[in-house]
């Protein structure tokens, strides 16, 4: 049986002079949590606003459930719930207006199950609060319920969790996990990448482009490149001298230590020691073989993009 | 259907009521519209202040002036002396028309010569300055032909002459609240309709609403439906209000019959509405929605004969005016509520009026997409 629940082909969009998608190819399988990683600008709100069919694309195919999404929006909009980037309930509306007016218009009025996803969501006690007047994470989770007081089976979110603080990151991220193990398909757009370490699968899109797709560990692994972490003081004089070495793709300075992208067999964590003892009054602590971080393929994709593009 | 209308209708009265500036617009507006034309925009030429020069000082010129005292037109504010302290008057708008008897007119009366009196008026206001001419001369030729009656000794019901017999229908007073409240009523239905409708709209689209809007299954239809009719209520509630104010405050006359002009507002608004969908479409703010709706409306304010007849226009104005959907509904509103007609005389403009809804709300409902760009 085939489990593919969403299905993009060379999909394009371009808005006048800028060309904010181009060929865009992918699928996704039911009961996945498919991330979409990438810069801000670099497509990711444009294809979710084309999958929510709020956007029409130039160019391309769209499948949902099996069929033509572009022809038969209108039907397939209840399969759908859509989490905008941007706070799109009513402010001046309480939480519970505003849940209410949502399930009317999906003709989907269930008490119980608005109970429930309040419950979820830990909002019951302010179901009579405007919601303008609740905290930026709260008006997150509203929205969240608010795009799943419907039961879609699919649900597209939009930096769900931008501009949010931990706490509530972490509560909106185990109510997504509620409603996975639910059943519910999940396509989210993240510009953190712990975030895309707990997606199933996770895509690259860089300047409308698919740079990458695949699950994390396998991204991770698919580098191509070992890494080193390197402990040593003064912090920016080693990271400028290693970044002289000829053998040193990339080389970032994360908090107390550098990570280095080296090209395979040019340099060791030996080789590191004897660079930065060169350096006068330099102290080195630790270098030692790591593994690939999701950051560190993204940035080494999108580099070799720009070489090649 | 029918739920999602009713849900978007409740959702939208809950904004209405939530937000004091949209209630003000709504029910303020209209009120001091109302007050402002009522009082100020009043074109009835009164107490216009008149200053007297009479180096005659006899009875005769005494009489004279009692014959300016006696009409509600002028408003005898003093005599002066000298010519420049006249000019002073004038020049200052302390006086608007002034009446100079020279020396001699008295005994020229008492002999049966020609007497010649001055009178100077202030043009500077056309409105004031015509009826103030009008008038003045009037007054004048009325004295004159009494004076003739006098010396001819002539008994007044056989006086020789023409005896016109002029009588004013619709508004014998010639009160000028009676043709602008009437009027207002449409310019105000107008107005509101389309910035309220026009911003309810747009407002989805700034504040990002729209968005989730667009996601759920709502038809366009629905959504318009739905957001309209509670601007339709309101529009209909000023179109009380003005009314019951105009009738209780200023006296304006309701002669025709209420359920006609219903009616045929309900008609007018139509295109008013189909106006503000239509800006919605373009206007991506409130701001730019409100300044759209301004350039719209003032042009159909000044050229629809709301303030200026058009008969006074320039050709190819009086041919924009029949672009003016307004122009026909102060046809109608003045006929129903001041002539009392009925439907009749008025089928010109509602067939109008019906072609202009019709275009213009199709026009609207083709460009209104459930779409964010």
């Amino acid at each position: 049986m085939d489990r593919t629940i969403v299905r993009v082909e060379h999909l394009g969009k371009q808005f006048g002079p800028v060309r904010a998608l181009a060929d865009l190819s992918f699928a996704v399988d039911e009961g996945e949590i498919f991330g979409i990683i990438g810069p801000d600008g670099a497509g990711k709100t444009t294809l979710l606003r084309i999958l929510a069919g709020v956007l029409r694309p130039d160019a391309g195919s769209l499948q949902l459930f099996g069929r033509d999404l572009l022809r038969e929006l209108e039907r397939a909009r209840p399969l759908i719930g859509y989490m905008p980037q941007n706070f799109s309930l009513y402010g001046d509306l309480t939480v519970r207006e505003n849940l209410l007016f949502f399930s009317t218009m999906y003709g989907a009025s269930d008490p119980a199950w608005m109970d429930r996803l309040l419950h979820f969501a830990r909002l019951e006690r302010f179901l009579d609060r405007r919601a303008a007047q609740l905290s930026g994470g709260m008006q997150k989770k509203l929205a969240l319920i608010g795009a799943m007081i419907h039961r879609p089976r699919l649900l597209l979110l939009d930096e769900p969790t931008t501009g949010v603080d931990p706490v509530s990151r972490r509560e909106l991220w185990d109510l997504l996990s509620e409603f996975h193990l639910q059943g519910v398909t999940i396509l989210v757009t993240t510009p953190y990448l712990d975030e895309a370490e707990r997606c199933t699968r996770v895509a690259l899109i860089h300047r409308g482009r698919m740079l990458a797709i695949d699950a994390p560990d396998r991204l991770r692994a698919s580098l191509g490149h070992p890494v080193i972490e390197v402990i040593a003081r003064p912090i920016l004089q080693v990271h400028a001298a290693l970044m002289e070495h000829p053998g040193v793709l990339e080389a970032v300075v994360l908090g107390d230590r550098i990570r280095l992208v080296v090209r395979e067999g040019s340099l060791s964590p030996e080789d590191v020691e004897g660079v930065v003892r060169a350096i006068p009054g330099a102290i080195i602590q630790e270098a030692r073989w790591a593994a690939p971080r999701l950051e560190e393929v993204f940035a080494h994709l999108m580099r070799r993009e720009a070489v090649d593009g | 259907m029918f739920r999602r209308i009713g849900a978007v209708i409740y959702k939208e009265v809950l904004h209405i009521l939530r937000d004091p500036r949209t209630l003000a617009v709504m029910f303020l507006i209209p009120v001091v519209q109302l007050f402002l034309l009522g009082y100020a925009a009043t074109t009835d030429v009164k107490y216009v202040p008149m200053v007297i020069l009479d180096w005659d000082r006899t009875p005769q010129s005494q009489e004279l002036v009692d014959a300016y005292r006696a009409v509600d037109t002028f408003r005898i504010i003093g005599y002066v002396e000298r010519q420049e302290d006249l000019t002073r008057l004038l020049d200052a708008g302390r006086a608007q028309v002034a009446l100079l008897i020279p020396k001699g007119y008295g005994a020229d009366i008492l002999a049966g010569r020609p007497a010649t009196i001055g009178l100077v008026i202030d043009g500077s206001d056309p409105t004031v300055a015509n009826n103030a001419y009008a008038a003045a001369l009037s007054i004048a030729q009325n004295h004159s032909t009494r004076i003739l009656r006098r010396i001819l000794n002539l008994d007044p019901r056989r006086m020789p002459g023409l005896d016109p017999r002029p009588r004013v229908w619709y508004n014998p007073e010639l009160r000028s609240a009676n043709y602008m409240i009437p009027g207002l009523i449409g310019a105000i239905l107008q107005f509101l309709t389309m910035l309220l409708t026009a911003q309810a709209i747009v407002r989805e689209r700034e504040q990002g609403t729209m968005e989730q809007l667009i996601v759920t299954p709502i038809r366009p239809v629905e959504l318009v439906i739905g957001k309209v009719i509670p601007y339709v209520l309101i529009a209909f509630i000023d179109f009380g209000l003005i009314l019951t104010l105009g009738a209780l405050w200023f006296r304006v006359p309701i002669r025709g019959h209420l359920g006609l002009l219903l009616a045929l507002s309900g008609l007018f608004l139509l295109s008013s509405l189909g106006f503000g969908l239509l800006i919605s479409t373009v206007a991506s703010t409130q701001r730019e929605a409100m300044l759209l709706t301004y350039f719209l409306l003032l042009p159909s304010i000044f050229l629809a004969g709301f303030l200026f007849p058009i008969q006074a226009m320039p050709q190819v104005l009086q041919w924009v005016s029949y672009l003016i959907p307004l122009r026909y509904m102060l046809v109608i509103l003045r006929g129903i509520i001041v002539k009392g007609v009925g439907i009749e005389p008025l089928w010109d403009e509602a067939l109008a009026l019906t072609v202009f809804g019709i275009v213009v709300m199709g026009l609207a409902a083709r460009r209104f997409r459930k779409r964010l760009e």
